[in-house]
């Protein structure tokens, strides 16, 4: 598709231009750095830049207009081979400024979150565990891509140590569903360099607590080398497994690390709830040209939930699923979260408490958007996961809530987080350190005020 | 019985330190020609005792002598001795323009630059170095543009890599230089996970893995010879040893080991111990080693014996920590002077040419600096746009980061 040149802000206050002249014409071809335009602001005249090499598609706002907002498209790049006909869906009639974006300039360039829903009306439906749809997932994958490997512990020969590969060794042989030595440092810099050098891995970890090992090969080199290299080599890599608490592992094998991989620039992070959007959200992992953290459970890992019987089901990142429309108070969480927020929303439903409950499926990128309309709608939130509090997931979106919709909120926003303890393993105290439903009802509770 | 005793702890420490007489009588070097030239496919456990020794072609008076002579013809040689120069000339250059702070920070090759520039002659396009900080003889040799290298130093807007890496990062995937960690040792089991990749796809390409005596000491160096011992791949392990991990002597990092290419030994993979000061056996081993990729018989590791006759970086002074004398007494002497003196020994150089090439290449290297200053430098003229800070943290440029980038005014 071709990419759209947008009317620049030039300076962070301004909000529309005269677009002066134009030094390119279609059917030029430019290179990053060449001087595309004069704009002209009230304060002053500057060039505008090419960012990207490409072809002058078509010019849509003619020189000499005035009045083009910040944002505006006014013109197309295209790639080689595409024809100027290939411009952008959003594309505004030719020779006319775009109308003014509806909302303020900052906002105005991320596109509208879909709200259709996952598959269409009367899709056929299959019960699946959690287990069987990543599996399903990676076996899918590979059929479709010879470039996709499984590395890991025991994930060939024992089929995995949770059987998430069930079945992959046999079908796909040794060379691509490799047993590896322990050493997670080892292995996670093996399959990094192996994705620099043109395959697409998928690196299982037995527990993400073991990838605390490898986790500078995850952040100092999968994350950043497509940056550090000015964009020459890329890392399309998969690090998947089961995260957080599982029952009675204690403190080195129950952390949640949402919250730490959300905050790396250049990583995408999913945590999926459902079977269907385990299934979904791998295979989106897998094709991602970036490094995209996978967060399981070991708990979901054999729970059935409805999986849409569609060839090549795929869900996207940065959308949140509405699991439970409300109007009195939004329930955000993702991962097992669902599980305390779900079992919430059904109990408060019974006291006549009307909870909108979101997971997010994904953390970067993260649906904000469906967050925030759904505060709008009902100007309360509670945030529900395991982590930790400190920095926690919850707490980024209390300030995001904070930063966007502050007039809308009725009461603060409760992050219910785990204790802020390493986890116990005795019963009772590992039940204490981890959200309760009991706890997700109170939070509800407190900021409805009943 | 046995009597019993405290434990003590050993503390291995250099023979001298500054205000000694610089002394390497440690140091056993054989006479040039004096180390065997086993066949590639011969079996690491037959040739261990490669690892013990130092594989060396130029003898004293300039002559190639011993199996190991005879890699590259005179032509060639030439242009490795050109490849040198231009390094040392245009580390001369950078130095100067840090203390002019012209840039924050260098990094030059002064006395090791054999070992890139030789290296780069035994691969060909495709393959992929993963390299550390003191190899851009790499760069050089595989014919990268000189103006690059110095736009990425001064990060102005001609960097390729957009103002985003410390100088001398230098990155370009077509002349197989990979992007620089400056975590040390990272790459050095990316390399033998690249490696790992051409053998799944069949690709006829090799990876050449970098590190410094210091680094093996990181569990990535383990990791990497792991991987290597257990699945094979065309792949080059390659260890600088310049004697100094910045301040810490090479004992530190190399315990009992004897020699590091002896690590190789417990992986069940071959070794070889070159003299990184002779640019004919840099050349012989590196191809060697690549034979072995190319035949598919697996790993190589090789330890280049050097000495890092300067600083370890432009922040570091090493008379703090040894003799300054200690580098005109390295015994390996200096890898452009041996070439030199071969090649006028061959009878295709003389002290005319070489003056005259000095001149020439120091003229060339001041051309592009003032083609590269023409761009600008760290605090002027040109510098990267704003709008680079935003691109390639995804393949795709996310919503939030284009907002973030208009709100800069980009």
């Amino acid at each position: 598709m071709a990419t759209e040149i947008l009317m620049p802000a030039l300076s962070p206050t301004m909000e529309e231009g005269t677009l002066a002249k134009w030094l390119v014409k279609e059917g030029d071809s430019v290179k990053s750095g060449d001087i595309l335009a004069e704009i002209e602001t009230d304060k002053a005249t500057m060039e505008f830049e090419a960012v990207d090499e490409g072809t002058i598609g078509k010019i849509l706002v003619a020189e000499g207009t005035e009045g083009v907002k910040v944002n505006t498209l006014i013109a197309t790049l295209l790639a080689e081979g595409e024809s100027a006909d290939a411009a952008p869906a959003t594309a505004p009639k030719a020779e006319t400024p775009a109308p003014a974006p509806a909302e303020a300039p900052k906002a105005a360039a991320a596109p509208k979150v879909e709200r259709k829903p996952d598959w269409p009306e009367g899709t056929a439906m299959k019960q699946q565990t959690v287990r069987e749809a990543l599996r399903d997932a990676m076996a899918e994958e590979m059929r479709n891509d010879g470039d996709v490997y499984l590395m890991g512990e025991e994930v060939a020969e024992y089929q995995g140590a949770y059987k998430i590969s069930q079945g992959l060794l046999d079908e796909f042989g040794a060379k691509r569903i490799i047993d590896t030595p322990i050493t997670e440092h080892g292995f996670a810099g093996i399959a990094v360099g192996s994705a620099f050098g043109g395959l697409k891995p998928i690196v299982e970890f037995m527990t993400f607590n073991f990838a605390m090992q490898a986790i500078d090969q995850i952040i100092n080199s999968a994350a950043k080398t497509l940056y550090m290299s000015g964009g020459q080599m890329g890392c399309p890599i998969v690090f998947r497994g089961p995260n957080g608490a599982a029952a009675r592992v204690a403190a080195q094998h129950s952390q949640d690390y949402a919250a730490w991989y959300m905050q790396i620039p250049g990583l995408k992070v999913a945590m999926p709830y459902s079977a269907s959007d385990a299934k979904g959200l791998l295979k989106s992992a897998i094709r991602d040209p970036n490094p995209v953290i996978f967060l399981e459970n070991e708990i979901l890992y054999g729970r059935s939930f409805d999986v849409p019987d569609i060839a090549d089901y795929t869900v996207p990142f940065g959308k949140a699923r509405i699991w439970r429309e409300g109007t009195d108070v939004t329930i955000v969480s993702f991962g097992i979260g669902m599980q305390y927020a779900l079992e919430a929303a059904d109990k408060l439903a019974a006291e006549g408490i009307s909870a909108e409950v979101i997971d997010l499926r994904t953390l970067r990128p993260m649906d904000t958007e469906t967050i925030i309309e759904s505060v709008k709608k009902t100007n309360r939130c509670v945030t529900v996961e395991e982590g930790w509090p400190q920095g926690s997931v919850g707490s980024y979106i209390s300030s995001v809530i904070m930063q966007q919709a502050f007039d809308y909120l009725d009461a603060p926003v409760i992050n219910c987080t785990g204790k802020d303890v390493p986890m116990p393993y005795a019963a009772n105290l590992e039940k204490l350190a981890l959200v309760t439903t009991a706890e997700v009802i109170e939070a509800v509770k407190q900021v409805t005020y009943r | 019985m046995f009597e019993e005793v405290s434990p003590r702890l050993h503390v291995p420490a250099p023979a001298i330190r500054p205000g000694d007489d610089p002394d390497f009588s440690h140091v056993a070097i054989p006479r040039a020609g004096a180390v065997d030239r086993p066949e590639p496919d011969t079996r690491p456990e037959d040739m261990r005792e490669m690892a013990f020794s130092i594989i060396r072609v130029l003898n004293r008076k300039g002559e190639a002598v011993g199996p190991w002579a005879g890699s590259l013809s005179g032509e060639a040689l030439l242009q490795g001795l050109r490849d040198m120069m231009t390094l040392r000339t245009y580390d001369a250059r950078m130095l100067t323009a840090q203390r002019q702070g012209k840039c924050s920070f260098y990094m030059q090759h002064l006395g090791e630059e054999a070992i890139s520039c030789a290296f780069q002659r035994a691969l060909r396009p495709g393959d992929m170095n993963f390299p550390t900080y003191r190899q851009a003889g790499l760069l050089i040799a595989a014919g990268y543009p000189l103006v690059k290298m110095m736009n990425q130093v001064y990060s102005n807007d001609g960097d390729p890599v957009r103002g985003r890496q410390l100088p001398v990062f230098y990155s370009s995937k077509e002349h197989g230089f990979f992007s620089i960690s400056g975590n040390l040792a990272t790459q050095y089991v990316q390399a033998v996970g690249w490696a790992m990749a051409a053998a799944i796809k069949g690709d006829r390409k090799l990876a050449a893995a970098w590190i410094g005596d210091g680094s093996t000491a990181e569990s990535d160096f383990h990791g990497a010879l792991v991987f290597a011992s257990t699945y094979k791949p065309p792949v080059i392990l390659n260890i600088v040893n310049n004697q100094w991990a910045i301040s810490t002597f090479q004992g530190i990092a190399r315990g009992g080991a004897g020699t590091f290419a002896a690590r190789a030994h417990g992986f069940g993979l071959p070794a070889l111990r070159v003299d990184g000061n002779d640019f004919l056996a840099v050349h012989a081993a590196s191809q060697w080693a690549v034979e072995r990729a190319r035949r598919d018989l697996g790993p190589t590791i090789i330890e280049f014996v050097t000495y890092r006759a300067g600083g370890h970086s432009t922040s570091d002074d090493p008379s703090a920590y040894r003799p300054k004398e200690e580098g005109a007494a390295w015994p390996l002497g200096d890898p452009i002077l041996r070439l030199k003196a071969h090649l006028i020994q061959l009878g295709i150089w003389s002290e005319e040419r070489h003056k005259q090439a000095e001149a020439e290449i120091l003229a060339e290297v001041m051309a592009v600096q003032k083609e590269a200053e023409a761009i600008g430098t760290l605090h002027s003229g040109q510098r990267p746009s704003p709008r680079d800070m935003f691109e390639d943290v995804f393949a795709e440029m996310p919503p939030h980061l284009l907002r973030q980038r208009h709100e800069v005014g980009y």
